[in-house]
């Protein structure tokens, strides 16, 4: 960390093969968690990644956003190396979560993943009852002093608690598409995690559904950093507090407060893409 | 105004439409039937055959009975070492197959590096496509020996040489099936196990395998009834002495507990039902007498033995069927 000067970055905020300028927002290091520096993720011979860099900041909903194919999901999955899980996927550069590059060798993914943990874009409950659902983080980490309560806690915070507590024995699987996701979250935050990761956890719901998960989300920033991926242009602008913008080839073209980014994008592409004139 | 289209042709007419949809029905059914006709053929046969031999010996003697001796006077046709001989055997090959195949599954499924599943799976699958005779040549010529050298004095055909070989038959069943059960448990269980800080041991144990119980039961189910119905290297390498070895009894505390010697039952020569029928098929005996009867009546047993494997194995799977 204490290398990090908002110099290194400047140094390759511009690339000219990109087609414009770059307009990534600087946040103080003292806010930052999460912190890509010239990240390039390769999947074989693929660029999936291209000498991203940016930080994200500490209990702050960060939207990612970006036309199919950008590289959003993969810069998501690179920050709890869940790109290990593919076999052909290489990552250069650095991920630093708190400081700590998390590529470093004496890193290991399954402690990153305990702190950072994921949501995904079908609902992945496991078949086996809502309450092991939601225990299975702590079980695994042996932290199962308060196990009741600290799954009534992330029922409760994952707002499905009310819905689920007559029936904490019911398959999880049996629940509804939306309630699913919800069990998915709670299960994310029973272990406490420093952040979430949320890889377009509304894409799979209906619009009913989709508006409480986007309340939830709002709520678990006030406890958690939230990093969402969304091909929702309207969703990102609800929810988020940042909003990066991933163009074609895994470049980050544009990174700054939502707000402005929508209103006042400085980008071109950036423009066009949240306009509607092509993605 | 709103103005109409010309009619459009939906009539459809394609010539013969409905005789020819009714021939091909027909024709498709002809071969469902003479299958389901096949299976209900060999069973009345059985059947039939059984029920000569059953008026001429009572039942409650072919069941109970603790001697087989169909050729030599006086003969007698209790099927009780048959059973013992089969169930042995099928035990004895369970005992190898299933830890051995389900271990081996979770290797090649969660474990194995796509390259390397894909030279192991196929290997694996041509051990089951070995002709078992030659399973039964190898217990014979090479496991025998083996067993002679830990216990001197093992028959040459002995029970535990042909029981190995038929676990060892019996593991690619185990493995394949187990394997196809634990890779269709969707990816993203596994990704979300992986997302929670889950280990590859703890996905493997705690997600995968309970997600695959009813592929992974089907296939013990399927393995233990092969190995029911494996012939070929029991008749081999198992010699063809029925027997039933003496109970024992353990002074244990006090408690009389019954035992059979494990030597008498592995180190010596067996028969089971199958090879049972293969010695009465073989033989001079002619069509009609109550020997070759017999052989019907070991066919029907074996019969209800297997049916009775697969409804377990409907009822398991049904039970453990998951939903993901």
């Amino acid at each position: 960390m204490e290398e990090s000067t908002t110099g290194d970055w400047s140094e390759t905020g511009l690339d000219e093969s990109d087609g414009g300028d770059r307009d990534i927002e600087q946040i103080p290091e003292a806010e930052t968690i999460i912190e890509a520096r010239n990240l390039d993720v390769y999947y074989g011979e693929e660029r999936a990644l291209n000498d991203v860099s940016m930080s994200i900041p500490e209990q702050k909903v960060t939207a990612i956003i970006g036309p199919s194919g950008c590289g959003k999901s993969t810069f998501l999955r690179s920050i709890n190396r869940m790109n290990d899980l593919i076999d052909i996927a290489n990552v250069t550069g650095e991920l630093c979560f708190k400081g700590k590059n998390v590529y470093d060798e004496d890193v290991d993914a399954v402690a990153l993943r305990r702190q950072v943990g994921m949501v995904f874009q079908a609902p992945n409950p496991f078949p086996k009852s809502i309450y092991d659902n939601v225990a299975y983080g702590p079980r695994i980490q042996n932290d199962t002093e308060n196990l009741d309560e600290q799954v009534e806690q992330a029922l409760r915070q994952a707002a499905l608690w009310d819905e689920v507590k007559d029936r904490l024995d019911e398959r999880g699987t049996d629940l509804s598409g939306g309630q699913q996701q919800r069990l998915c979250i709670a299960r994310a935050i029973a272990v406490d995690p420093e952040v979430v990761l949320m890889d377009e956890p509304a894409s799979a719901l209906d619009p009913v559904a989709t508006s409480k998960i986007e309340d939830l989300i709002d709520e678990l920033s006030e406890d958690y950093t939230v990093v969402i991926v969304t091909h929702n242009m309207q969703q990102a602008a609800r929810i988020s507090d940042k909003t990066a913008v991933f163009l074609t080839g895994g470049h980050l073209v544009e990174y700054g407060e939502t707000d402005r980014i929508f209103q006042n994008p400085r980008n071109e592409r950036v423009e066009d893409y949240i306009s509607g004139k092509f993605g | 105004m709103t103005e109409y289209f010309e009619e459009p042709d939906l009539s459809g007419n394609r010539g013969f439409q409905s005789l020819r949809e009714g021939f091909y029905k027909a024709l498709f059914f002809s071969f469902a039937a003479a299958t389901v006709l096949t299976t209900i053929g060999i069973f009345l046969t059985l059947f039939v055959d059984a029920l000569g031999f059953f008026r001429s010996y009572s039942l409650v003697a072919f069941l109970t009975g603790l001697d087989w001796s169909p050729s030599l006077e006086p003969v007698s046709f209790g099927v009780l070492p048959l059973v013992f001989g089969t169930l042995t055997v099928t035990f004895t090959a369970a005992v190898i197959a299933i830890p051995v195949g389900t271990l081996t599954a979770v290797y090649l499924s969660e474990y194995a590096a796509a390259r390397t599943r894909a030279v192991l799976k196929p290997l694996l699958e041509i051990l089951a496509g070995v002709p078992t005779v030659v399973y039964g040549f190898f217990a014979l010529v090479y496991v025998t020996p083996v067993i002679d050298f830990f216990f001197p004095g093992v028959s040459t055909f002995n029970v535990l040489s042909a029981s190995l070989m038929v676990g060892i038959m019996t593991i690619p069943m185990v493995s394949s099936i187990s394997e196809d059960a634990m890779s269709a448990v969707p990816d993203s269980l596994r990704q979300a196990g992986y997302g929670m800080g889950a280990t590859k041991y703890e996905v493997t144990t705690d997600i995968i395998v309970p997600a695959a119980t009813s592929g992974i039961v089907s296939s013990y189910i399927l393995a233990i009834s092969r190995a029911i119905g494996e012939t070929m290297i029991v008749t081999v390498a198992m010699g063809m002495q029925a027997s039933i070895p003496a109970v024992k009894t353990a002074d244990v505390f006090g408690l009389g507990i019954p035992f059979v010697h494990p030597g008498e039952v592995f180190l010596g020569s067996g028969q089971t039902m199958t090879a049972a029928m293969v010695q009465i098929a073989n033989s001079d005996l002619a069509g009609g007498t109550i020997a070759y009867e017999s052989l019907f009546a070991i066919g029907l047993t074996l019969f209800a033995i297997t049916l009775l494997m697969n409804i377990v194995s409907n009822v398991i799977s049904e039970r453990y069927r998951e939903e993901y």
